[in-house]
């Protein structure tokens, strides 16, 4: 299993799913864990809600990403090699973020490329490595009755989602599942959201303009609000959303943003975590 | 873009000397903060890929065609060695001369060369990217010969005393009104007109006569087809069949890397260039160069040449992963979908490829003291890669250069300007992240922290709160709440 990042072609998206599991391990990652932790939390409860039993393996740290992209291997390496102990059964590994997700399928066996042994073990672990909506979807089959208003939002999808893990329909299937909410697509829906990483710290114009542009378009859509996915993206688009708002003293923020699951958790009569 | 001067424009028309990483900062900064830049980009790369977008249609006959695409690339150069042996016996064969270039110097030598011999004062150019690179204009103004540009883009941008800013739309960056005012400035009893047909007459009758008057033509190469020893030249106006059919003496230059074994292996390639490219189904013109004017023939060139430029393509060569880079076949779709190259142009790069192809060739090319910062200019969102019409993963060949930059220099760097990019301070910030985030302990303590001491989060966070509000830790982390619901 090699796959060059990012170069996919409709081949190499297609993937075939196993039945459902009785658990699953959940890898919430960095950013999730000290950051956006209902997200986190709101994916768990959507897993539980349909039976699954979710294993929160708790010497999990990141994936890596932040040193493999930066161009620091030997750091990621030394990360990776402290997850590769986590997951000693055979469940499907479940990962509430593209990127993250993307990171550990593709990217843990090449930052292990030196070590035989410890690259089979990362590429075993990446073979049963699952996009949190992509499992929900086509694992779980989730289909719960929306039992919000109607509403209207629009989704961003990561470009890790849409081309490492090929799962940008993904979050429009599940949407669609919801009953009293209408999606609405924002122009150059494919173009990245500017984060990248360490990339919107070493280049902050660009990266500005690339988040400010995608807020433009999410804004015009009318949408009540943006549905991510991916907490990176999620905090860049909803940071740079309300940098906005406090430069036009808005008090109402004008773009607000959940990950996928706490919005399908709280349509779907859930309890949420940020609501406790 | 009327009165637009960024330090880009200004920096534009000459020789590429030295890119400093402080100076592509404030050409990159001057860019993205010029609204008219801004928006003439976006509108120009919305058009290019919308035609893209048109001419594939069938999204499994792309996958296929760009699988073929890039199979044929990886075996034309896996037999690299053997097919540039093979070109050279075919071309001699056929009458045409070869020569080696190793450096942009050597090339202009030999261009000087060819030109003293034929007491040659004007040498008109078809389009050429590998021009471009070794600074042949300039190279050639210097020793007395003229180069004029005969490709319309490329025209005007010689006229402006500029580079391109797009290798396959040279004066994309350039709006009507301005080439308008440039043509009544500079080009001789021409009055001011916008109306962009009476604009190429102009053109086109200057160029007219030059075509007559050159003693040589120049032309860049597409593919040169090994076992037959064609050279393929892909273009729209026409000039390039002009320059290299009515000077007496025709100059074809080329990147070593620009070869397939078979003339069957051009086809598709040429499919998705043009495709890729500019959204047609196939260009205007196709020419097929096999040697100079025969004895029964009557027209042609008396003499043809190509010279065949390295320039780093070796280096790039020698390492199996970086030489996917020269399966490049420059059809520029990489930049006309990338969110970066949109929002600064061409010039912003510094260098002669610009977009997502510049930031991986151009270390080859000028070495990594100069370009180490350029493959960090990139979300790695891989729209490029997704485009690439052979394939190139283009975001991973980016964060190897990144690792190259980073890497104290080894004994046999895979690298000029190896470690180029090396910080100790990024180094000790990557190596103390490393020793938390190995550390599950450690991390859960550090953690732990962080969300504890929250109220202490600087709200000044550097790059990121120029325009976003704080990042701010959560009161609790996730696997606290995990804990609790246990």
């Amino acid at each position: 299993m090699s796959k060059p990042l990012n170069s996919t072609g409709a081949e190499d998206t297609a993937r075939s799913y196993p039945p459902r599991p009785e658990a699953v391990y959940f890898y919430g990652t960095c950013l999730v864990d000290m950051f956006v932790p209902e997200a986190g939390m709101d994916a768990i409860t959507l897993l539980e809600r349909e039976g699954i039993r979710v294993i929160f393996p708790d010497n999990q740290t990141c994936c890596g990403q932040p040193a493999f992209t930066s161009g620091f291997p030997d750091e990621a390496r030394q990360v990776v090699e402290s997850q590769l102990d986590l997951f000693p059964g055979d469940y499907p590994i479940v990962v509430p973020s593209g990127s993250c997700g993307g990171m550990i399928r593709w990217h843990w066996e090449k930052v292990c490329a030196n070590d035989p042994a410890l690259k089979a073990r990362a590429a075993a672990i990446g073979a049963r490595t699952y996009e949190f909506a992509e499992f929900l979807l086509h694992v779980v089959g989730f289909n719960r009755k929306d039992e919000g208003e109607p509403t209207t939002v629009t989704l961003h999808t990561s470009c890790s989602a849409r081309r490492e893990m090929g799962t940008h329909l993904v979050g429009r299937e599940l949407l669609a599942r919801l009953g009293n909410v209408t999606l609405a697509h924002h122009d150059h829906e494919s173009e990245c959201c500017g984060f990248g990483g360490s990339f919107s710290l070493k280049h902050p114009d660009i990266s500005t303009a690339m988040v400010s542009d995608k807020v433009a378009s999410l804004k015009a859509t009318g949408a009540r609000e943006v549905v991510t996915a991916d907490c990176g993206c999620l905090l860049n688009i909803t940071k740079r959303a309300a940098k906005e708002d406090l430069e036009a003293r808005r008090v109402k923020a004008s773009l607000p943003g959940d990950h996928l699951a706490t919005f399908l958790l709280r349509r779907t009569g859930g309890q949420t975590a940020g609501s406790n | 873009m009327s009165a637009h001067t960024s330090s880009a424009e200004k920096d534009a028309g000459k020789p590429i000397a030295f890119v400093s990483a402080q100076a592509l900062r404030e050409r990159m900064h001057d860019a993205v903060n010029d609204p008219h830049l801004r928006s003439s980009f976006r509108g120009a790369m919305d058009f290019l890929m919308a035609k893209r977008a048109a001419q594939f249609p069938d999204e499994s006959e792309l996958a296929s065609l760009r699988t073929l695409s890039e199979g044929i690339r990886q075996y034309s150069l896996a037999r690299l060695p053997d097919l540039l042996e093979q070109l050279e016996t075919n071309l001699t064969r056929n009458g045409v001369q070869v020569h080696w270039a190793e450096t942009p110097d050597e090339a202009n030598a030999i261009m000087l060369g060819i030109a003293r011999r034929h007491e040659a004062k004007l040498i008109v150019k078809g389009k050429s990217m590998v021009s471009e690179e070794i600074e042949f204009n300039h190279a050639m103004e210097a020793a007395g010969v003229g180069a004029l540009e005969s490709d319309m883009g490329e025209y005007i941008v010689q006229l402006a005393g500029e580079k391109p800013s797009h290798i396959i739309m040279p004066a994309i960056h350039k709006t009507k009104e301005q080439i308008a005012r440039l043509f009544a400035d500079k080009v001789p009893g021409v009055d001011y007109t916008d109306n962009v047909d009476a604009l190429i007459r102009i053109g086109r009758d200057v160029l007219r006569e030059k075509f007559e008057e050159a003693e040589i033509g120049l032309s860049g190469v597409n593919f040169a087809v090994a076992e037959t020893g064609t050279l393929c030249l892909v273009e729209n106006e026409g000039n390039g069949r002009m320059c290299t059919t009515v000077p007496k003496v025709h100059v074809a230059i080329t990147g070593i890397e620009k070869i397939v074994e078979k003339l069957e292996h051009v086809a598709p390639l040429f499919s998705i260039l043009t495709r890729s490219a500019t959204g047609q189904a196939v260009s205007t013109y196709f020419n097929m160069i096999s040697g100079p004017r025969k004895a029964y023939e009557k027209d042609g060139p008396e003499e043809v040449h190509l010279i065949l430029l390295d320039n780093g393509r070796s280096q790039a060569y020698a390492d199996e992963q970086l030489r996917k880079t020269l399966q490049c076949i420059r059809c520029g779709a990489c930049m006309n979908h990338c969110p970066v190259y949109t929002r600064v142009g061409g010039h912003a790069y510094g260098t002669t490829y610009p977009g997502p192809i510049g930031k991986i060739i151009s270390p080859h090319m000028m070495g990594l003291e100069q370009t180490h910062l350029l493959p960090t200019v990139s979300s790695l969102c891989g729209a490029c890669g997704e485009v690439c019409p052979v394939k190139i993963p283009i975001p991973e060949l980016l964060i190897r250069l990144r690792e190259e930059a980073n890497t104290a220099p080894h004994a046999n760097p895979a690298m000029v300007g190896q470690g180029a990019g090396y910080s100790p301070l990024m180094t000790f910030v990557w190596k103390s992240w490393a020793r938390i985030y190995a550390r599950p302990g450690i991390y859960r303590t550090f953690s732990w922290l962080a969300t504890r001491l929250r109220v202490l989060t600087p709200s000044s966070q550097s790059g990121w709160t120029a325009a976003r509000t704080p990042l701010k830790p959560a009161p609790r982390r996730l696997r606290d709440m995990v804990k609790d619901r246990r």
